[in-house]
């Protein structure tokens, strides 16, 4: 019963128009959105060059990114708030409880999640995919984008991948953001607090908002991701 | 394209993968406008020297020579004058055209000329007018010949084909090797041809190179290499007794007669008397008749009285082991041949060939 109830809740607010929901969720995608952008232009490209290419240390740093794409978000949350609290060595930059530190934080949690899976995809692409594309006359550049072009189902995986990890996630934001009511409240802080406070129509009704906030966004990445472009008879 | 179908030549180049030595190479040729076929068995190395050859791996020592200049895989400018048509042809999603234009895409060529190579190309390997089918809906063979023409479109100086037939089933297969022989011969490109079937090597080669294990074993002209085997694994390779050997014993008119201990061959062949040869003759040229009975008009000039010494059944035909004083060689029979000729372990047959059909060289000459 809750949760039909909490379904409609959530609809009043939406349609409510209330200053307390569309700055929250606005300020959600904002954070999470330039942060999974980052993470992106970051991420894409060194995932490539880790699946494109064969070094000494090569199962070192796979290593290192597959344990990255674990680590507990409030670990680093609180690596993030140390470092840009007033005694942290960039506390002077004063980021502390604003949405910019929020991005930092995510940016850190969905960087490994982009490289990791876009690592995977692009070794996956036969290593004679590149040959003949580099057969036909292709610079490195081209050869690049033909093999990012045939794991781009892959690569916009690894998006939505990092999207969903930092949209979903509470303690990073909650630790340097500090869930400030109109300055750095977002969606799963919202749930949180609506917890503690006992209200757990609201605090399911903004969990609803989120997961359908996500829906669209995954579904608008989803809709972005073609077949493989290349076919083999 | 300015330069002209090269020669190409790769000296003392080594492959080397995790400590092993895989390509080890001293010297190769590939004659200007000539087709060459690289031969051998899986592993033998034959795609590595082939992507060394067309810049598209850095060996780990050696060197490749366009017309004598040095090439270095890292030249793109080197690299675009060649291309290459691989087993599978991959190809991208969209138009024929998309795809038979992609490698002057990647060189930047505009739209305009690009549909001109387009539309010279797709005639060149007998789809013309198919600009506008899907690539999605090509079946294996017109896959591969799409693939073909946009190796060409480029105008390649080199064109490289590794394997380009394995995929295709015996009777499509046989079809396109003819087509690709002929599309080879008229584009008078430099050519790389590798394959593990020595039938289609000698219907697209001018030159052949038979590779074992990272080496080159044999090379030389398609009829001779094939024809007369270097030594015993060669020999196997190709499906024949090793090289008998003789003694020129006399010459005229072009036909040498060989001593080969015992029984005398014909050959076609200028060498002096005196000379010691190694010659074979291919089982595709031996008829065998029953002994004793009515060998018929034949005009063979060699006649051998032998005895079977194994038979080895190879698919629809059987391949006879026939055996004289200091010679053996095959005969490749028919399974009703085999029958009818009653022919078994420790039986009774002569052999005819044509001394044309012999092939010699003189032991120690190079």
């Amino acid at each position: 019963m809750i949760f039909w109830t909490s379904f409609l809740a959530a609809i009043r607010l939406l349609v409510s128009g209330s200053p307390e929901v569309w700055p929250v969720i606005w300020l959600s995608l904002q954070v999470s959105g330039i942060a999974t952008l980052i993470a992106t232009v970051i991420g894409v490209p060194l995932g490539y060059l880790l699946g494109v290419s064969r070094f000494g240390g090569r199962a070192a740093l796979m290593l290192l990114v597959n344990t990255a794409m674990g680590f507990p978000p409030i670990v680093v949350g609180l690596i993030v708030y140390i470092a840009i609290s007033r005694s942290g060595p960039v506390g002077y930059l004063n980021l502390l409880y604003t949405p910019t530190a929020m991005v930092i934080a995510q940016v850190i949690i969905g960087a490994p999640l982009v490289i990791g899976v876009t690592t995977a995809s692009v070794a996956g692409v036969s290593r004679d995919i590149r040959l003949q594309v580099r057969a036909l006359g292709a610079s490195r550049m081209q050869e690049t984008m033909a093999v990012l072009a045939e794991s781009r189902t892959g690569v916009m995986a690894a998006v939505i991948a990092g999207f969903g990890g930092v949209i979903s996630e509470v303690g990073a934001v909650m630790l340097v953001g500090g869930n400030i009511e109109g300055r750095t409240r977002v969606m799963t802080t919202s749930i949180w607090f609506w917890t503690q406070y006992g209200d757990f129509g609201r605090a399911l009704a903004w969990a609803i908002i989120l997961i359908g906030i996500a829906l669209v966004v995954n579904a608008v990445l989803t809709i972005s991701q073609n077949a493989s472009v290349v076919y083999e008879t | 394209m300015g330069h002209g179908a090269p020669m190409v030549r790769g000296s003392d180049v080594t492959v080397r993968y995790r400590g092993r030595t895989v390509l080890d190479i001293p010297n190769i040729t590939l004659p200007a406008r000539r087709t060459y076929a690289l031969l051998g068995p899986s592993g033998a190395g034959k795609s590595t020297l082939l992507r060394v050859l067309g810049l598209l791996e850095r060996p780990s020592a050696g060197c490749v020579f366009f017309d004598g200049v040095e090439m270095r895989a890292g030249d793109l400018a080197a690299r675009r004058r060649t291309s290459a048509v691989f087993q599978k042809p991959y190809l991208l999603r969209g138009t024929v055209a998309d795809n038979v234009g992609y490698g002057l895409k990647l060189r930047g060529i505009h739209r305009k000329r690009r549909h001109e190579d387009v539309s010279w190309a797709l005639e060149r390997v007998g789809l013309a007018g198919w600009e506008d089918h899907s690539a999605l809906t090509l079946s294996g063979g017109e896959a591969q010949r799409i693939a073909l023409a946009r190796a060409l479109a480029v105008h390649p100086e080199l064109l490289l084909l590794d394997e380009p037939l394995s995929y295709m089933d015996p009777l499509l297969r046989w079809r396109l090797t003819l087509e690709f022989a002929d599309i080879l011969k008229s584009e008078q490109v430099t050519a790389l041809y590798v394959t593990h079937d020595q039938d289609e090597a000698a219907v697209v080669a001018d030159v052949v190179g038979i590779m074992r294990d990272g080496r080159l074993v044999a090379e030389g002209d398609s009829e001779e290499t094939l024809g007369l085997p270097a030594d015993e694994w060669v020999a196997s390779f190709v499906g024949m007794e090793p090289a008998m050997r003789g003694r020129v014993v006399a010459s005229a008119g072009g036909v040498v007669q060989v001593d080969c201990g015992g029984t005398a061959i014909e050959a076609a062949a200028d060498v002096a008397v005196g000379a010691d040869v190694s010659l074979a003759v291919r089982p595709e040229d031996v008829a065998l008749r029953r002994s004793g009975g009515d060998e018929g008009a034949h005009g063979a000039e060699n006649r051998i009285v032998v005895t079977v010494a194994e038979l080895h059944p190879k698919g629809a035909l059987v391949n006879v082991v026939c055996e004289a004083p200091g010679v053996r060689f095959g005969a490749s029979l028919s399974r009703a041949a085999v029958r009818d000729l009653g022919l078994a372990e420790g039986s009774s047959a002569v052999a005819l060939f044509r001394a044309g059909a012999v092939r010699v060289r003189e032991v120690g000459a190079g």
